[in-house]
């Protein structure tokens, strides 16, 4: 085959246009100078500061709090919740509500949540961020999990009752072992949402527990810090972490 | 032909609804121990729904399904056990290995249920991937199997159980052509060396009258015909298990005392099978039965339309003046007749099957 050699050109230039920023950012965040926007030369001291920032630490905690307790409860419920669809109702409507959470707009979702916790009187903090964080993580669990259920041979279960498992026993050495791969990808797909999830942790926080957006978009407000620059790092890394083992478990999946 | 043993499984009057249609209509049937049973069918005919039934994967509307009493052993109601506590094992049609095992974990699945020891366990599983010479594959995931070998798995994953009765859902459909050829041979071997009783669900007729012992044959949830293959072929009951085993030649008439009259034909004869009812009649020959004859006394006569070679056999097609189909003729080797020559037809009385219509 021919090489289309100038036809690549809109390609690298699309790679440019996402890439840069990120380039720009990590570059930055090794930057010696206090402008966040001038080189004066290497240095990993503001990785430091960011270290010794009480606020960000406390931010980060709360953040981590936020995201495994959601990851945890999206991922159980999520999966029964696809395992139920899929056994009892085979409805394309029912279906389609239990995945709206993961469609609808954060706004209105987070507004909604907002609403419902003043009405059931529940003071707001960090446990109405996780619960608001379980209500689309669930959505998200149950359609990766719905999809592998779509494609997967309803007589495993028989066969396992044939050969001699009740129905409990069948459940967990057959029905949640082949879903597996699903169920990882779905948790770790809630735990990096949830992890940088801004607008729904704004509404339905209370103001004691601010997550780490929230920290960095009031930090921010003041100005952008070289710090900011090297706490965005750090979270680009572990999302990449998180998206390409994601991935690979995925494979896992088809391989099966 | 009557067998004095008791059933090892015995089905009464058993009925299954779904919606509107009655998938299983009043079957009763008697399963011998050690045979080889089919149950054959198109698909909707009723025949996966009873195999279900007696797994426990579907509970029966009305009617019964038990194990008689047999060697000091109490009758088993098996309507009343769910599936993990009947003693017969199914053999999937998709065979349904575990994924995420290998196969010795697929196999020695059913044995761990049974809360047997590691060491029997292990025995046991060794000697079942002998029988079914996969030794070398214990290790192996399903997906790293061919067809024939997965399907090997199930079978031992199976019969490593050792039920007293396996049930085969449509156990060769996933093979290509000639492995499942070798599979027939192999299931047939396998069932006289572990001597477990087999019933086997099956739409393909070659692959049911190659096999078993008896066949039940299935239509709209009725059972049609039960006997032997020879018997089904030779004295099909109606013209249904006529027309679904084998091929045949059909003529429509009136029933006589030596067979069917056939307007335009005249008087052919043919025995018949089961009750007389006076009327409408059809007599079914087998082409194999159809003698082409130079002189002598004849039934029909008619002109070769085309002849079709087969290797060992040839098939020549009749135009029989007066009757619609063209009648069909079997002859051993290749055929010397030419499209458009005249030929005589008969066949011996008692080749003649004399049925009554629709039934």
């Amino acid at each position: 085959m021919r090489r289309l050699g100038w036809l690549n050109l809109p390609l690298w230039l699309t790679y440019v246009f996402l890439y840069v920023p990120i380039a720009v950012l990590v570059v930055m965040s090794f930057n010696a100078s206090k402008t966040p926007f001038t080189w004066t030369g290497f240095s990993t001291r503001w990785y430091g500061e960011l270290m010794s920032n009480e606020l960000i630490r406390e931010g980060f905690v709360n953040t981590m709090i936020v995201a495994i307790g959601a990851t945890v409860l999206a991922t159980v419920l999520g999966t029964l919740l696809a395992i139920g669809l899929n056994r009892y109702f085979r409805s394309a409507l029912l279906e389609a509500y239990s995945l709206a959470p993961a469609i609808i707009p954060d706004l209105a979702l987070a507004i909604g949540l907002l609403a419902f916790f003043a009405l059931i009187g529940v003071t707001l903090g960090l446990h109405t961020v996780l619960l608001a964080h379980v209500v689309f993580g669930m959505a998200f669990v149950a359609a990766v999990v719905l999809a592998r259920l779509g494609h997967t041979d309803p007589s495993l279960e028989e066969a396992s009752r044939d050969l001699g498992a009740g129905p409990v026993s069948t459940f967990m050495r057959i029905t949640v072992p082949s879903l597996m791969p699903a169920i990882v990808a779905g948790a770790l797909l809630v735990f990096t949402l949830s992890l940088d999830e801004f607008v729904i942790a704004f509404f339905t926080n209370g103001p004691s527990t601010p997550t780490l957006p929230i920290v960095i978009y009031s930090m921010v407000r003041f100005g952008v810090t070289p710090e900011i620059n090297a706490l965005a790092a750090l979270l680009l890394l572990v999302s990449f972490t998180v998206v390409i083992s994601a991935q690979r478990i995925t494979k896992l999946t088809d391989a099966l | 032909m009557t067998d004095e043993r008791p059933a090892l499984l015995s089905i009464r009057g058993l009925s299954k609804r779904f919606g509107d249609t009655l998938a299983v209509d009043d079957v009763s049937i008697d399963i011998r121990p050690n045979e080889f049973f089919a149950l054959l069918g198109p698909s909707g005919c009723g025949k996966t729904t009873l195999l279900r039934s007696i797994a426990g994967f579907e509970q029966p509307d009305t009617g019964t399904i038990t194990m008689p009493a047999e060697d000091g052993r109490p009758e088993v109601d098996l309507c009343a056990l769910p599936p993990e506590r009947r003693p017969i094992n199914l053999m999937f049609q998709s065979y349904a290995l575990f994924p995420h095992m290998s196969v010795e974990k697929n196999i020695a699945y059913g044995l761990q249920r049974e809360g047997l020891s590691k060491d029997e366990i292990r025995g046991r599983v060794t000697e079942v991937l002998e029988t079914v010479d996969l030794t070398g594959k214990a290790k192996a995931r399903p997906n790293q199997l061919s067809g024939g070998q997965r399907q090997r798995v199930a079978l031992a994953r199976a019969i490593v159980k050792r039920p007293r009765l396996l049930l085969l859902d449509e156990p060769l459909s996933a093979l290509d052509r000639k492995v499942r050829a070798e599979m027939q041979l192999e299931l047939k071997r396998l069932q006289h060396e572990v001597g477990i009783t087999f019933v086997v669900v099956t739409h393909d007729q070659e692959e049911a009258m190659s096999m078993a012992d008896r066949i039940a044959v299935m239509s709209q949830g009725r059972v049609e015909q039960l006997d032997t293959p020879v018997d089904l072929y030779q004295r099909p009951a109606t013209t249904f298990v006529a027309d679904f085993i084998g091929s045949s030649n059909a003529f429509h008439g009136e029933r006589t005392t030596q067979g069917v009259s056939v307007p335009g034909l005249g008087d052919l004869p043919g025995i018949r099978v089961g009750e007389e009812r006076p009327g409408a009649a059809v007599l079914v020959v087998r082409p194999e039965d159809v003698q082409l004859v130079d002189d002598g006394p004849a039934l029909l006569s008619g002109t070769v339309i085309e002849t079709q070679f087969f290797g060992g056999r040839s098939t020549v097609a009749i135009d029989v003046p007066g009757h619609d189909d063209p009648v069909r003729a079997t002859a051993p080797g290749a055929s010397s007749l030419q499209r458009g020559s005249a030929v005589r037809l008969t066949w011996a009385a008692d080749k003649g099957v004399v049925l009554s219509p629709g039934g």
